[in-house]
């Protein structure tokens, strides 16, 4: 009784807001109950969703293998979901503060090098998939992995260049950054799909999965060096003139003075950052490349099953979801966790 | 000396890479016999634009009408948008504050389901719910006299002109096309968001003591917020808004996805027909460089100018 006098009825202004809101809201989120869960088609059934008032999730139900795993072999869908759960167990593993240690880039290297001989295979009897046929939830993991892994050490160098004491050098990272952190990352992206080619020498080809990642990773090495930058900046003077005092060279002071204490306060805003990247990989879906907005995109083009963009789209918002709001947590955790 | 030899290097590189690049450009551009310079824009464009508020325009009209449609397009999704994501994330962010536990937990949610799933999924929700939820124009949804909701888009009245309903569509009044509304409302709903929580950390910004200090002079916790918070916040929030409408902009080239004819959109058409892709994408980095050093540059006077106050 305290509790709901406290919290929705303190003055007449929170009481009407109380009222107001049931009032607006109550027969919408009953009806959307309604759509989503007991007018809903739960089995695979083309006819009897389109007959139906509620929602079709018999859509994702049958469509999920293709959702998941694109044009993969289907028969060979385990080497995909295998890893899916490594990479992902991967990602896991290294949130843990305890195991930041050099050792944990050889569990990397072990670990995509098991994913990569999974996913192409041609090795160990395993049919041979080129990578044109990767799709869905593993492209979309594989993006920001390879992404992350790459734009990261590119941003500390184009962080440091920033602050850099040479006019020439701060010149070119302040430009690099700011031309790409002004552009919308679709013309990185177009960019590397349209651009790239003409500007290899003849005869060289690269291909369309690599060109996107290398636009992804050139897009977020701008956005990552202003949060290195931050970072960089968070730590007191004091620290490079002891370091200069100590008469360590530039990059002694870089890597045992400044580096671990800037890097350590950029961590939670870093997060934060990959947050942003992950969801913007669902833009080489206008590249063309077969990500899982991609396969949900496409398993909507199916005439038999026309029309339930709004169920397939929740779901694309969900598994997403997944992913960002673990991150975020994780964010939020670290930042507590720094003040102690 | 070293470090000027550090530089000299880094200039050498630089121009050795984008040599080699241009180098090789001029060779496939020459193998391909695609023309370089901007000169095609003076061309005839040969394709329809679906929307064009602003400049008349046809498919006989040059390349440079086009693209300038295009932009026109842009900064119109984008200024609506800005307007309309300042107001929303505005209530938002202040919702989250309320005492009122219903309205804090809904503005809560929103905020972390909206923040945590992608621009791209939740525009094309919008326009699947505009074009799949909304009914044929014969059996409109009318929510107020003269206004009517259809999967072609929503009509409204205009002066002098009113929406009837003819043989298979509405004419007359005005219109918002599917394809503008799926964009404008995914860019508000999604920048509101991030809006709300710069709005929040401002408010959260200014001491206890300012709270009191209002309730001791007798405000009430309105006049506090208008009065007294508020002027403070502004100073926190002012930077962090700013590249909020930076995204805003930049994200409205999301259109393409969804079939509104922005900037990029048309210029990726130009690009297809022409084959004239480093014109097309300078011309498109070009435009988004200056909106941005725009906005930037308005930030910036506007942050001094209430910093000084």
């Amino acid at each position: 009784m305290k509790w709901l006098r406290e919290n929705l009825f303190s003055g007449w202004v929170s009481t009407l807001a109380t009222v107001l809101l049931v009032a607006l809201l109550l027969k919408p989120v009953l009806q959307v109950i309604d759509w989503a869960l007991i007018d809903a088609v739960w089995r695979p059934d083309p006819g009897a969703c389109q007959d139906a008032s509620g929602a079709c999730w018999g859509f994702i139900a049958e469509k999920h293998r293709f959702i998941l795993f694109g044009t993969y072999p289907f028969e060979q869908h385990w080497r995909p979901a295998v890893s899916t759960l490594l990479l992902i167990g991967l990602w896991v593993f290294s949130s843990v503060r305890h195991f930041w240690r050099w050792w944990l880039a050889l569990v990397w290297l072990a670990g995509l090098t098991v994913i990569g001989v999974l996913m192409w295979g041609g090795v160990f009897g395993l049919p041979y998939v080129e990578n044109g046929r990767w799709g869905g939830l593993i492209l979309t993991l594989l993006l920001a992995t390879f992404g992350i892994a790459f734009a990261f050490p590119l941003s500390i160098l184009l962080a440091l260049g920033r602050r850099s004491g040479l006019p020439v050098i701060r010149a070119l990272c302040v430009g690099y950054i700011e031309l790409i952190r002004g552009v919308p990352l679709i013309s990185v992206l177009f960019m590397a799909s349209v651009m790239l080619p003409l500007f290899l020498p003849s005869g060289v080809t690269m291909d369309k999965l690599l060109r996107a990642q290398l636009a992804l990773i050139l897009f977020a090495a701008a956005y990552f060096a202003e949060v290195v930058r931050g970072g960089l900046q968070a730590i007191a003077q004091t620290q490079y003139e002891m370091a200069d005092a100590l008469g360590l060279t530039y990059w002694q002071k870089t890597t045992y003075v400044v580096l671990p204490q800037a890097l350590r306060i950029a961590v939670p805003p870093l997060v934060n950052t990959c947050i942003g990247f992950f969801k913007d990989t669902s833009l080489v879906l206008i590249i063309g490349l077969f990500d899982l907005l991609t396969t949900i995109k496409v398993s909507l083009t199916d005439p038999r099953w026309a029309g339930f963009g709004v169920e397939a789209y929740l779901f694309a918002a969900a598994v997403y979801f997944l992913f960002c709001f673990a991150m975020s947590l994780y964010s939020k955790r670290l930042e507590t966790k720094q003040v102690g | 000396m070293r470090r000027l030899a550090y530089q000299a290097a880094a200039v050498a590189v630089a121009l050795l890479v984008v040599g080699y690049l241009a180098h090789n450009a001029s060779i496939n551009l020459e193998a391909r016999r695609i023309a370089s310079g901007f000169a095609f824009l003076e061309r005839e464009a040969g394709f329809e634009i679906s929307e064009s508020p602003f400049l008349r325009y046809g498919a006989s009209n040059t390349y440079l009408s086009a693209l300038l449609v295009g932009i026109g397009n842009t900064l119109r999704v984008a200024v609506i948008g800005i307007v309309a994501a300042t107001l929303l994330g505005a209530a938002v962010g202040l919702f989250r504050l309320s005492k009122n536990f219903l309205l804090r937990t809904l503005a809560a949610g929103y905020v972390e389901f909206i923040r945590n799933s992608p621009l791209l999924v939740q525009l094309f929700f919008w326009y699947a719910v505009i074009t799949e939820a909304l009914p044929m124009p014969r059996e409109a949804l009318s929510p107020l006299p003269g206004v009517f909701l259809t999967n072609r888009g929503i009509y409204f009245p205009a002066p002098g002109s009113v929406p009837v309903l003819e043989s298979f569509n509405f004419a007359g009044g005005f219109v918002l096309t599917p394809e503008f509304t799926a964009l404008l409302l995914g860019l508000t709903v999604y920048t509101a968001a991030f809006i709300a929580e710069i709005v929040r950390a401002g408010v959260l910004a200014v001491g206890r003591g300012q709270w009191d200090a209002a309730f001791a002079i007798g405000l009430t916790r309105g006049q506090a917020l208008r009065r007294v918070v508020v002027p403070q916040a502004l100073r926190v929030m002012v930077p962090p808004m700013g590249s909020q409408y930076l995204n805003i902009t930049k994200n409205s080239s999301l259109a393409v996805a969804i079939g509104y004819p922005d900037l990029v959109s048309i210029a990726n058409t130009a690009i297809n027909q022409t084959g004239q892709a480093i014109e097309g994408v300078a011309i498109i980095m070009a435009v988004y460089l200056t909106i941005s050093l725009s906005i930037s540059a308005f930030m910036n006077w506007y942050n001094a100018r209430i910093a000084r106050r």
